[in-house]
């Protein structure tokens, strides 16, 4: 791009790179100091003079964060439900999209602004109906009422983005698919799911971050039986407001955050990507 | 299949669409559809702890719970401030993610690098563990923020404003960074050869940017907008668990926990379930003016 090119040239850009990496420091400064804390004694911690590095890690909180009753359940329940509505909301948007994007159909625009307008729906405020009706099917309690509406919140977006995807596949290929006597189910499977695959990737991080950032849904549904918990509830064990143990909380805090970051940093090129190919249409 | 005669491209067949979109509807109606439904439906009834566990007949209200609601002080408060609240967040983030998303384009690779990935670790925080992390760089007696800035054991969370600036900043970390990589991208996206033209043409970078990048990247900026308009009207986790559900006597609430509040820490379910349907409205009313703006923006859907 000439215009970068250009004032990549100028004097300014050393202030710009320093502003940049200034802006980049301070962008991971939470993280870093939720790592060493997580590191920290616990009578450093509670020091009136925190210090930005520690002599003496320890691995203590994290021992009182697995040591807690169940963590790892609660680990493992959170990635059943994460993995679960990604993988189930993706395949269903997927489905949706090629629908809504390769057929002509009466109901089609009306279907997509159902879509569109189901993105702004309030999800918090669906907590009281979802309550009883989780209630009236004997489902609080278990993973399925943190997995189901999960689904249903995920989906629209998802559809909404996969579009752009589904349309970008040049309609040539399709016939060509046909002339080469491939079925439809087998060109939706061969053919076009590949295609649209970093679209599918950009989608899932969306459903996987609200999905394992759930805390509402979970603090509602699931009352009584806590080994059917997620990791945010695990987490708050350690955080009372009056007496934090701030060592627990930064412990578990590393723990909840460290797999979402490993998403991240392994989709990071095909989200970027999905971003601008979505933003494209 | 037969295997004779290829499929005809899909467009054509009009019955087909129904079983792709099947699964999609069936979860949509029956996990989004329904509950708004009953939503509707629960803030009509007098509907509390009583009725909940079978002790006395639900009792229709018609708009009574409405009622109650708009003659509530409280209620207008809260109204006033999740829409203060949220608009200061959306301008924030708006802002810093363009502001980055530019700085982007002016450096080399490693300061981009290192900006990138500091904001998709910000993003991929979730909104949990970011909250508590925030509350403890700001904790009055061992975090680091009143220390760097010679603030003694000032209490953040204690007042109205600050407690509230506390949260707007967290909110900001974990929400620009979708602003920043989608309009980086879109920059990304705009052809260099346009660009060149209008630097050979002699116009300022300024003038480059307001008459050529910003009218290209128009839809990006308004798909920002909205998400970001959608997300910080509906903030919960930051709020609730920064503030300690809502603030000293309730100073810092807004409507999503106010109406949880009401709902299950009060019972009060057809009074939350109220709140939750002008939750729905307001948003349904900017949906409403998003399509227009596409529409005239001749996008085809």
């Amino acid at each position: 791009m000439n215009l970068v090119r250009r004032s990549a040239r100028r004097p300014g850009r050393t202030a710009a790179e320093a502003t940049a990496l200034l802006t980049a420091a301070v962008v991971a400064f939470p993280l870093y100091w939720m790592v060493l804390s997580a590191f920290k004694p616990a009578g450093e911690i509670e020091s009136d003079e925190p210090r930005p590095w520690t002599p003496a890690p320890t691995l203590d909180s994290f021992r009182r964060v697995f040591g807690q009753q169940e963590f790892g359940r609660y680990f493992l329940n959170s990635v059943v439900v994460a993995v679960a509505v990604v993988i189930a909301s993706a395949l269903i948007a997927f489905l949706a999209a090629t629908a809504v994007t390769r057929f002509r159909f009466r109901l089609r625009t009306t279907l997509l602004i159902m879509f569109l307008v189901a993105q702004m729906v309030p999800v918090e405020a669906l907590t009281i109906p979802l309550f009883f009706m989780m209630r009236d099917f004997g489902q609080l309690n278990t993973l399925w009422s943190l997995i189901l509406p999960h689904i249903a919140f995920s989906l629209p977006f998802a559809i909404w983005m996969l579009r752009g995807f589904v349309k970008g596949v040049p309609e040539a290929l399709e016939e060509a698919a046909y002339i080469d006597g491939a079925s439809r189910a087998r060109f939706l499977r061969q053919i076009l799911f590949p295609l649209v695959l970093p679209g599918l990737v950009a989608t899932s991080v969306f459903s996987f971050i609200s999905t394992w950032n759930d805390f509402l849904f979970a603090k509602s549904f699931i009352i009584s039986d806590i080994s059917q918990s997620t990791l945010p509830m695990a987490l708050l064990v350690f955080y009372k407001p009056d007496d934090p143990d701030w060592g627990g909380v930064m412990a578990a805090s590393t723990v909840m955050t460290i797999p979402v970051l490993v998403f991240f940093v392994l989709v990071q090129r095909r989200l970027v990507s999905g971003l601008g190919g979505a933003v494209k249409d | 299949m037969n295997p004779g005669t290829a499929p005809r491209p899909w467009r054509r067949r009009s019955g087909t669409p129904w079983l792709y979109l099947a699964p999609a509807l069936v979860v949509l109606g029956g996990l989004l559809g329904y509950p708004i439904y009953q939503l509707g439906l629960i803030s009509l009834f007098h509907y509390t702890q009583a009725q909940v566990s079978g002790g006395e007949p639900t009792r229709f209200e018609g708009l009574g719970n409405y009622a109650a609601l708009f003659r509530d002080e409280q209620f207008w408060q809260v109204l006033l401030a999740t829409v203060g609240f949220a608009a200061a967040c959306v301008v924030c983030t708006l802002a810093v993610g363009c502001a980055l998303a530019v700085l982007l384009t002016r450096v080399r690779a490693v300061p981009r690098l290192a900006l990138m990935l500091a904001a998709l670790g910000a993003w991929a925080t979730p909104a949990i563990t970011g909250s508590t992390v925030w509350l403890f760089l700001f904790d009055a007696d061992f975090g680091p923020v009143n220390r760097v800035l010679g603030l003694g054991d000032h209490s953040w969370t204690y007042g109205r404003f600050s407690a509230f600036f506390l949260v707007l900043l967290e909110v900001v970390w974990c929400s620009f960074p979708f602003v920043m990589v989608t309009v980086y991208a879109g920059i990304r996206a705009v052809p260099a050869e346009v660009l060149e033209a209008a630097s050979l043409d002699g116009a300022s970078q300024w003038r480059v940017w307001r008459s050529v990048l910003a009218p290209m990247l128009r839809p990006i900026l308004v798909v920002v907008t909205i998400q970001s308009v959608i997300w910080d009207f509906k903030v919960f986790t930051q709020i609730y668990v920064m503030t300690g559900g809502g603030g000293i006597a309730g100073q810092n609430l807004v409507l999503n926990v106010y109406a949880y509040q009401q709902a299950f820490a009060s019972s009060q379910y057809s009074l939350g379930a109220a709140i939750g349907v002008v939750m729905l409205l307001i948003l349904l009313a900017v949906t409403l003016g998003y399509l227009r703006l596409l529409r005239r923006q001749g996008e085809e859907l």
